[in-house]
């Protein structure tokens, strides 16, 4: 109580002293000389938190202050990427936002956007795989579509997330890519990939179109299959899943990706210590270590690219979702 | 193998893996203890620290953490009526009941053996049958899970004392509220008028402190001037009487272990919900059903068995097929990748000695859940001597800590509050609070299984039993429903 109060006591009378100079140059020289606040959108124990809290462990030991994430759920990400935009842009507050800010606004679902934020690194892409139950009769992604276009509209059902997920988006764009209807697989909604993993075993569904890291623990135990990856190269840690470009000819990719971002209107000067602790973040042993453990792919954008990155994705998006259906009519 | 089990003898028995294990079993203990703490957020705050260590010390400190924390929730929920973590939920009210009758002693004697003997049984079918019973689990899809969810909506109605139109009351509101939020299956915005965190609905914790322990402090705030100390002052003897317990409810302990297990093992389904189904299955199948609420220790002694049991339980599809069992093992899947102990039916292979150990960090958790448990017990007493005035509002400051830690944010707070006044007016009228938290538990597992079921089967129902396991269980719904209905409506009949 003490220290607090003596440490105030002359922040103030430092703040009296140097009234005539310039304050903010003062506080932002500093930075951070708080602990500061890393939300999380996603739940404790997901792949968006094991990211964001390796992210968090390493930034704290390079920048000297406690980087404490904090999980804000639920909403399908609405609550968490609405709390890293409403909060004060003084750096104190940063965040992990995920593919979902480029479609939430297109369903209705909230009024943000990619640019409602101050970008500072895209750090994680992962992109889509095909997965079918072992005993599938379709061995090769070249069987499973023909099966697909020849089954009846809606005969055939596929899973990975909620309705309008990212992972149904990829369904939908594999389908059209293949002169298919956006329905012609129907849609069972899941509470993530683990979920939806676990229903192709069971065999309630005959597809699930999550990324081939999510599905790798049924793979590894003989239950499912990964017949492509939806992406423009093979996944070095899964070297025998071919892509859909070499397998059908189909040039199609999305992905879902991670990346840390900030309120919108933070100094230049925070700005610029948090991308590069970012960067160095992403160039550390420990994060590529951790992430070629959990197979998650790695991309690095500096604030710019990903700007930009978010920007192609928001348009590809809504074009996808209003094809689709999914988008809410203006 | 043998050389295996040796090894992992070695590796347990190490100073720094034992420290590591004593430290997380009290750093569980307090967690399981203070309301609004969950064994889940143990978890969730450990695994920063396990980053930086190796497997079979990080693994430890989850396992253990999380066996005290389930265990030690059942403490505040005896002696202040405040579940410390939603798995004491099932039977916080005949805990408290128990304790107003002076049975303090007894219960939390019962609640800890019983947590050890029930923790064992669970860890002893994680090693024995781990792959066979991981293979029933991961033949669940959403139809099993929908007449999962019947089966335990139907508790509602063993575990309400008093009137069952009171208790479907108490349900419905349940059900109805947890319908805010985002729809599961269509992902569209419901009852939420453009507010963000009614977007993400209405979380079940500070909702569940809200109606205990809040209802309970107006109730305390009421009569804070008369009889100056809460339930009774001293925690004697634990351990007295435990015998007569143990003789005459042993098959409650075998049937809650073995039901905790099981449902530990099904995905999605956790400590919770064993506790819950366990105390319905207690009262369905006593000798003296009329007892329960009153403060009968019966109950008790099933569901504190279960709800231990289900976290080895939850283990097995974990490591099997890495398919969380309940929400502590799904954070734990993410430490298992990052260890480099991918779950797998291989990782029995690849690594037997760290899954070994991991085994014997279980057996050793719960044995010293014995000592530490009565060290807690002994010095929780101390809250009993504070005076009530002092007492009450500590207790608030807790509930409100805990409400903020589940959303982070002051909705839970908020929550909580609007919650109290609501589980208060409705135990002034006789309604039981704990279908409420029932329904908003199972609610959305019951909506998403059914949704999906009908999306799945191009809205035929008959699919709902054409599966083996669906079929059974659809059954057995239905001939409890048949059964209950009959009940209710024989004595109507005679009286005409």
């Amino acid at each position: 109580m003490r220290i607090n109060r003596r440490h105030m006591l002359s922040g103030i009378s430092a703040a009296g002293l140097a009234s005539g100079l310039s304050l903010p140059a003062i506080g932002q020289a500093r930075y951070p000389n708080r602990p500061v606040t890393l939300v999380c959108p996603w739940g404790a124990g997901g792949g968006t938190d094991a990211t964001a809290r390796i992210v968090a462990a390493i930034l704290e030991k390079d920048l000297g202050q406690p980087f404490n994430v904090v999980n804000r759920t639920g909403g399908s990400g609405v609550v968490g990427h609405s709390a890293i935009a409403t909060a004060a842009p003084d750096g104190y507050t940063i965040g992990m936002i995920t593919v979902e800010i480029t479609m939430m606004h297109h369903q209705g679902l909230t009024e943000l956007k990619p640019d409602s934020y101050t970008p500072l690194a895209l750090m994680n892409v992962d992109p889509p795989g095909v997965q079918v139950n072992a005993n599938s009769p379709h061995k090769t992604i070249k069987e499973l579509a023909d099966a697909v276009k020849a089954a009846p509209p809606g005969r055939m059902k596929a899973s990975g997330t909620g309705q309008g997920g990212i992972w149904h988006l990829a369904l939908i764009g594999w389908l059209q890519a293949m002169g298919l209807r956006p329905d012609h697989v129907a849609w069972v909604p899941s509470n993530g990939a683990a979920p939806a993993m676990q229903d192709l075993a069971a065999g309630g569904v005959d597809i699930v179109t999550c990324s081939v890291p999510e599905a790798k623990a049924m793979i590894d135990a003989g239950r499912a299959r990964s017949l492509a990856v939806m992406a423009p190269q093979r996944n070095p840690q899964f070297r025998d899943v071919p892509t859909l470009n070499e397998a059908l000819g189909i040039n199609y990719s999305v992905g879902a990706w991670r990346g840390i971002a900030a309120p919108k209107g933070i100094s230049a000067d925070i700005n610029n210590t948090l991308v590069a602790a970012l960067k160095k973040a992403y160039d550390s042993k420990e994060f590529q270590e951790f992430m070629a453990n959990r197979g998650f792919g790695t991309t690095w954008a500096d604030p710019a690219g990903f700007a930009a990155y978010m920007a192609e994705g928001d348009r590809a998006m809504g074009a996808a979702m209003t094809a689709a259906g999914l988008a809410k009519r203006a | 193998m043998s050389s295996a089990i040796l090894a992992a003898f070695g590796l347990v028995f190490d100073p720094y893996v034992l420290t590591v294990i004593l430290l997380s079993a009290i750093f569980g203990l307090f967690v399981g203890a203070m309301p609004g703490l969950t064994a889940t957020m143990a978890t969730a705050l450990l695994v920063p620290v396990t980053f930086f260590m190796s497997p079979v010390p990080a693994l430890g400190a989850i396992v253990t953490a999380t066996a005290m924390a389930i265990f030690a929730g059942d403490i505040p929920a005896a002696m202040l009526r405040m579940p410390g973590t939603p798995a004491s939920a099932a039977y916080t009210d005949e805990s408290y009941a128990m304790s107003r009758k002076g049975q303090l002693e007894l219960n939390l004697g019962v609640n800890l053996v019983f947590s050890v003997l029930g923790g064992l049984i669970g860890v002893l079918v994680l090693i024995l049958a781990a792959p066979s019973l991981a293979e029933l689990a991961i033949n669940f899809s959403s139809f099993e899970y929908f007449w999962l969810a019947c089966l335990g909506l139907t508790c509602a109605i063993f575990i309400s004392t008093g009137d069952p139109v009171k208790g479907f009351l108490s349900l419905f509101v349940g059900l109805a509220i947890g319908c805010i939020g985002i729809d599961p299956a269509a992902g569209y915005p419901r009852f939420t008028f453009g507010n963000v965190d009614l977007m993400s609905g209405i979380n079940f914790i500070p909702t569940m402190i809200g109606v205990f322990a809040v209802s309970e402090l107006m109730r305390g705030v009421m009569t804070v001037d008369q009889a100056g100390r809460p339930v009774q002052e001293k925690v004697g003897a634990l351990f007295r009487g435990l015998g007569e317990v143990t003789r005459k409810y042993w098959t409650n302990f075998l049937r809650g272990s073995a039901v905790g297990t099981l449902i530990g093992a099904l995905p999605g389904a956790g400590a919770d919900i064993a506790a819950w189904v366990s105390y319905a299955m207690a009262k369905r199948f006593s000798k003296e059903p009329e007892k329960f609420g009153t403060g009968h220790i019966e109950g008790i002694v099933e569901s504190t068995s279960a709800n231990n049991s289900a976290i080895g339980g939850a283990w097995i599809p974990a490591l099997v097929f890495g398919i969380p069992g309940d929400s502590i093992t799904a954070i734990v899947i993410g430490v298992l990748y990052m260890k480099g102990m991918n779950p797998g039916p291989t990782v029995f292979l690849e690594n037997p000695q760290l899954i070994y150990a991991v085994f014997i960090i279980f057996i050793l958790a719960n044995l010293l859940m014995l000592p530490l448990g009565y060290a807690a017990i002994r010095g929780a007493r101390h809250l009993l001597a504070i005076p009530k005035n002092v007492l009450l509002p500590i207790i608030l400051l807790f509930c409100v800590v805990g409400s903020f830690a589940m959303t982070n944010s002051p909705y839970g707070i908020v929550l909580m509050l609007i919650f109290g006044v609501v589980g208060w007016l409705m135990e002034e009228n006789g309604i039981p609070v704990a279908p409420l938290i029932l329904g908003l538990v199972l609610g959305e597992l019951l909506e998403h299984s059914f949704m999906t079921s009908m999306i799945k089967s191009d809205g035929e129902f008959l699919v709902f039993f054409q599966r083996p396991i669906a079929g059974l269980l659809g059954a057995l719904t239905l001939t409890t429903w048949g059964l209950m209905l009959w009940r209710g409506l024989r004595p109507a009949r005679a009286a005409i």
